[in-house]
């Protein structure tokens, strides 16, 4: 599947992505993010400090999903440069930041991922890959991935939509699943998601399709019960995670007559305890240009920070701490059932 | 046909909530005894969805079963859990027409010579 840029569809666009969730929220009568927000007395959303530094690393990746958010693919040309790297290591160095989250895209992809990696090291803070799974199986070039996040006591955090082949192929593309299995199985050889290891390997869940996911802790049981009895994996922790109705996902909510529903339940299944611990209150994101959002799926929909500080050179902790985060329709996805962040359920 | 001239819409599965209109008493009482019997217990509330997938195909309730399937995907069951849970459902209503056969195995017996 190519990019949806690279298919010159109009849901490339971030304006015509929240046009779409504009309308059809009006057209259903559903309230605005912020009204709901205000029933519960948390507009304008404040952030609570800045303890994650998300920094979104490009969008080239070597899959292409059907859910991407990113709508990051092998066509996707835009890798964040080693200044801009180096600008974010000047930011992470603030003593409040006890995280750095490395996404993409695939962010192995990116030339200077070792050596921004090496760098945090170095800072000494938290460091989170997510890492696709295959890219670890893409070739040469990437063998040694494991052992180096072994040494730098990266946490891996790893998308498996599903314990069994099919509904992880039909997201994620034919044959990710068979290759997911032989990473996870490569990490776990070095220890990773092992106990006692002190090397932390953490699987996302997202939903096959037009449907919330369920508790977090039975789907932990179930992936943990299924993935050691049929293939010998193990892993630490599950993170059930919302599709958020934007790029790709808000492509196939679209062609599969599900958008009005989706959206409508996203609504109905707000959740004012999730509004409050959402991850956009304690994370920064960057962009592969150094741009600054409230959150990945801020970014992806060009929704730039508030206020003077809009990129990464600029950072001033005091300046952002006193933002209002920005909201749209899309925000829902973060709020609704048990809520939804990149650590997983919220409520 | 117009859907207007349908009993079911999928729209009003949504309004099922609405039924305590004039009787919002004994509305409560069903959905607070509703809500009891799908919560986590001595069966999971998974196990309980898949029971309630099967049942809503035995009474035939469209409604149910948008619902159900819904929350059993949501819960994280497999499609293979999904189609035996209502395999089980036909099963027993299969069973159920069959066994009354006896009665018929029975009268055939008795009016023989």
């Amino acid at each position: 599947m190519k990019s949806l840029l690279a298919r010159g569809s109009e849901l490339a666009s971030p304006k015509e992505q929240l046009r779409i969730l504009s309308e059809v929220s009006s057209r259903k009568g559903l309230p605005l993010f912020e009204e709901k927000l205000q029933e519960i007395g948390s507009f304008p959303l404040r952030p609570t400090g800045i303890d994650i530094l998300q920094v979104n690393v490009g969008k080239l990746c070597n899959q292409s999903c059907k859910h991407c958010h990113v709508d990051a693919a092998p066509d996707r040309k835009e890798v964040m440069s080693k200044e801009t790297m180096q600008e974010c290591l000047v930011a992470l160095a603030s003593p409040n930041i006890t995280t750095l989250d490395i996404t993409g895209g695939a962010p192995e992809m990116n030339p200077n991922f070792k050596w921004f990696v090496e760098e945090a090291s170095k800072l000494g803070k938290k460091i989170l890959v997510r890492c696709n799974l295959t890219i670890v199986l893409a070739g040469e070039k990437y063998r040694g991935l494991p052992e180096f996040f072994a040494k730098h006591r990266v946490e891996v955090i790893s998308s498996l939509p599903y314990f069994q082949k099919r509904r992880t192929d039909a997201q994620r593309g034919e044959g990710v699943f068979d290759r997911s299995v032989q990473a996870l199985q490569k990490l776990n050889e070095i220890g990773y998601g092992i106990p006692g290891s002190g090397l932390i390997l953490n699987l996302v869940y997202n939903p096959g399709g037009a449907f919330l996911p369920g508790g977090q802790s039975t789907l932990e049981s179930d992936f943990k019960r299924e993935l050691k009895q049929h293939f010998g994996v193990e892993f630490n922790s599950l993170f059930a995670l919302t599709n958020m109705p934007i790029s790709r996902f808000l492509e196939f909510l679209l062609e599969s007559g599900n958008l009005d529903s989706y959206l409508e339940k996203l609504v109905t299944t707000f959740n004012p305890s999730a509004a409050a611990g959402v991850m956009c209150r304690n994370t920064l994101s960057v962009g592969w240009d150094g741009s600054l959002y409230d959150c990945d799926f801020n970014q992806m929909l060009d929704m730039q920070l508030e206020g003077e500080v809009t990129k990464i050179s600029d950072f001033n902790q005091a300046s952002l701490d006193a933002r209002a985060i920005r909201l749209e329709q899309h925000c829902y996805g973060c709020t609704a059932g048990a809520g939804s962040s990149c650590g997983g359920s919220l409520a | 046909m117009s859907q207007n001239n349908t009993y079911y819409h999928p729209e009003d599965l949504k309004k099922f909530g609405n039924i305590g209109e004039f009787q919002p008493d004994l509305a409560k009482k069903f959905f607070d005894y509703y809500g009891s019997v799908f919560a986590d217990g001595a069966l999971s509330a998974k196990e309980k969805s898949l029971i309630a997938l099967a049942v809503a195909h035995v009474v035939q309730c469209p409604y149910c079963i948008d619902a159900y399937t819904t929350d059993t995907l949501e819960k994280g069951a497999t499609e293979e859990q999904l189609w035996e849970a209502i395999h089980v459902g036909a099963a027993i209503r299969g069973g159920a027409s069959l066994v009354h056969s006896v009665q018929a195995l029975n009268k055939v017996k008795e009016l023989g010579i």
